[in-house]
């Protein structure tokens, strides 16, 4: 089932790859081949064998349960998080709650997470800023 | 003569303070990051590519300390197989077959021993074998027009999917999707953006460190947070190291034929160092006499894929270098380096910048020597670092990830597209579709257009030129033959299945 949604969803990015192709406009001094053609074989590849994913799937894999989907979600919303902030709110505190909750996720231990975020944060500030000379800032440049 | 002058310019590049403490630095990087489960070559040279450039590194530095930390990855690869029954990356897992149950025995330094003896031959010789081969090599390719580029391009995308999944379909998927990605951007021939979009941040294309960082490094990450980090510490204890002198005389020519192999098989483009120790091991096997001890500690087991591995990565990077084309992931890696660097590979490299080159494979060879005193006498340091947990270890190599990503741009919407590729490399390893080709695709999409095009500015458009010439035939045979033998092989190139570690 897995095999075949993927399969699926290849068959139709195909098409839409290919319908973006085909709506670009050839310049009038283009070269034999143009800006079309190899994207259109890009796409007849994918969607042949997105199509054979569909007729001939793998046994399904071994998806994790459900918890463990909202733990890998709330993952992915904390590294977006960190992304967004990391500039504004400077280095050291967006790290330290993004690698503390990292942390956690993987071994559940409240205090060992906690440390891990503010030695990380603080050690990989003192090694990106002054053994790399990475223009990073510690904290908000609103706030100094 | 030639060869020796050339070499007598690399020495002159390697034998500078810097350029000899920038390789033993990545020697030990290399291992580390070798040693650690979940962070294997192709993760640790990229997440260190983008900080390598805070260095302001020139060339032949950056080049020397990212092949060193490469070599150093090869080498360490191997700690973790025989101590903890997980492969520090994947062409190590052939060694966890005999390493551990070598281990268990309470042999384990013996087999760190034996395995970083193995792994020194073969780097050492792959990397001669890589200064004698590559300037023939690269002699050849001036041979190649774009057509002949076109088809080997085509070559590597064929056997890199065709040995490195169990589904065809799954491959051409993978190989697709990286070379669509690579699509994306400003078209250079016309001037025209395609498939942006209309987003700002994607005209100049998607940078392949973000898609190199996201799928090897996130995907890890995520993989670690559903797997709880479990098994990360229950593994062997190292006593104390000795030299098993017996078994290195019992394996000598076990090693020698490993490295050949290997090295071989790292030649073909996009075959590799899995491939290498595969095969090492597969054909070791074949040949001993006495079969029943593999697999429970056999020492020959441990010395032909160590040797097949190393082999291969110094083989993987003839066609790196001559051609263009990466052998490996992490090869695949060590070119998305060059292309930052504005070092273009191929013929032309070895005639306009021989101190690159040379300076390189110079380097390597005084780093196997680092790197085998690292490796044999001073294993038991890097033991200990296999006691990280994963708890600390996965969230700083996520920070490393996104600290360097950020500084190659410094917006965060690299770092939105890093996490993109995070997860589509879980959902693409929970669903058995190889990463590398995505990789590789996203590398040499562009390249491999351009030469089509040109081929066809020089044809006119007549579509036979691609198959006008006996080398590009060729390529295209082998092409097909990479792409759809496996197939029929595979009943008989079936996997061992690796030891369960016990967990009490």
């Amino acid at each position: 089932m897995s095999d075949r949604l993927f399969g699926f969803t290849t068959a139709i990015l195909a098409l839409a790859f290919f319908a973006s192709a085909y709506q670009l406009e050839s310049p009038f001094f283009a070269d034999p081949v143009g800006p079309k053609t190899f994207p259109y074989i890009i796409a007849s590849i994918a969607f042949i064998s997105g199509s054979v994913m569909i007729l001939f799937p793998d046994s399904n894999p071994k998806w994790p349960n459900f918890v463990i989907f909202l733990k890998l979600g709330f993952a992915v919303i904390i590294l977006v998080g960190y992304a967004f902030t990391l500039k504004p709110l400077g280095f050291l505190i967006p790290t330290a709650l993004a690698a503390g909750i990292l942390s956690f996720q993987i071994a559940p231990n409240i205090s060992g997470a906690v440390i891990t975020g503010i030695l990380l944060s603080i050690i990989l500030f003192i090694v990106f800023k002054y053994f790399l000379g990475l223009g990073l800032f510690p904290f908000s440049r609103g706030l100094i | 003569m030639e060869l020796l002058n050339n070499l007598a310019l690399g020495f002159q590049v390697a034998i500078t303070p810097t350029t000899l403490s920038l390789a033993v630095i990545g020697c030990i990087l290399g291992t580390i990051i070798g040693a650690l489960p979940g962070l294997g070559p192709s993760n640790g040279v990229a997440i260190l590519i983008p900080l390598s450039f805070s260095f302001n590194l020139d060339a032949t530095q950056a080049l020397v300390l990212m092949t060193s930390v490469y070599y150093g990855a090869m080498y360490g690869g191997r700690i973790s197989s025989i101590l903890l029954n997980i492969p520090g990356d994947e062409p190590a897992m052939m060694t966890t077959l005999d390493g551990y149950p070598m281990a268990k025995k309470g042999r384990a330094g013996d087999a760190l021993v034996l395995s970083g003896f193995a792994s020194f031959v073969g780097a050492f010789l792959a990397t001669i074998g890589l200064m004698l081969l590559a300037p023939i090599l690269a002699r050849i390719a001036f041979l190649f027009g774009p057509a002949e580029y076109f088809a080997l391009y085509l070559l590597a995308f064929c056997t890199l999917g065709g040995i490195g999944s169990q589904n065809q379909a799954k491959a051409a998927v993978s190989v697709c999707l990286g070379l669509g990605l690579a699509m994306i951007g400003v078209d250079n021939s016309t001037g025209m953006t395609r498939f942006t979009g209309g987003n700002l941040h994607l005209f100049d294309g998607i940078d392949f460190l973000v898609a190199i960082v996201g799928l090897f490094a996130v995907t890890e990450v995520f993989v670690f947070i559903e797997s709880h980090g479990k098994d990360s510490t229950i593994g062997v204890k190292l006593t104390k190291i000795t030299i098993p002198i017996k078994d290195i005389i019992f394996t000598r020519w076990t090693i020698l034929r490993g490295t050949l192999v290997g090295f071989v098989a790292g030649l073909l483009p996009g075959a590799g160092a899995s491939l290498g120790s595969f095969l090492a091991y597969m054909s070791e096997k074949a040949l001993a006499k006495d079969k029943s001890l593999f697999g429970k500690g056999d020492p020959r087991g441990i010395a032909a894929p160590e040797a097949g591995n190393n082999a291969a990565a110094g083989g993987a990077l003839v066609p790196m270098l001559t051609l263009g084309v990466p052998g490996s992931g992490t090869t695949a890696v060590l070119l998305a380096l060059l292309m930052t660097l504005n070092i273009t590979p191929g013929p032309l490299l070895f005639t306009e910048r021989p101190e690159v080159v040379w300076g390189l494979i110079a380097t390597l060879l005084i780093a196997n020597f680092v790197l085998l005193i690292l490796n044999v006498p001073l294993v038991k340091i890097f033991a200990k670092i296999l006691q990280v947990p994963a708890s600390i270890l996965l969230p700083g190599v996520t920070m490393i990830s996104f600290v360097g990503i950020f500084s190659l741009s410094g917006s965060h919407f690299d770092l939105l597209l890093m996490i993109g590729f995070g997860v589509l490399g879980f959902v693409l390893r929970k669903l058995e579709i190889p990463v590398v080709p995505v990789i590789l695709g996203i590398l040499l999409g562009e390249h491999m257009e351009v030469s089509l095009r040109r081929a066809m500015v020089l044809s006119d458009g007549d579509w036979t030129y691609l198959f006008s010439s006996n080398i590009s035939i060729g390529l295209w045979a082998a092409a097909v033959i990479g792409f759809l033998a496996p197939i029929f092989l595979r009943p008989y190139l079936k996997k061992p299945v690796a030891h369960k570690t016990d967990i009490k």
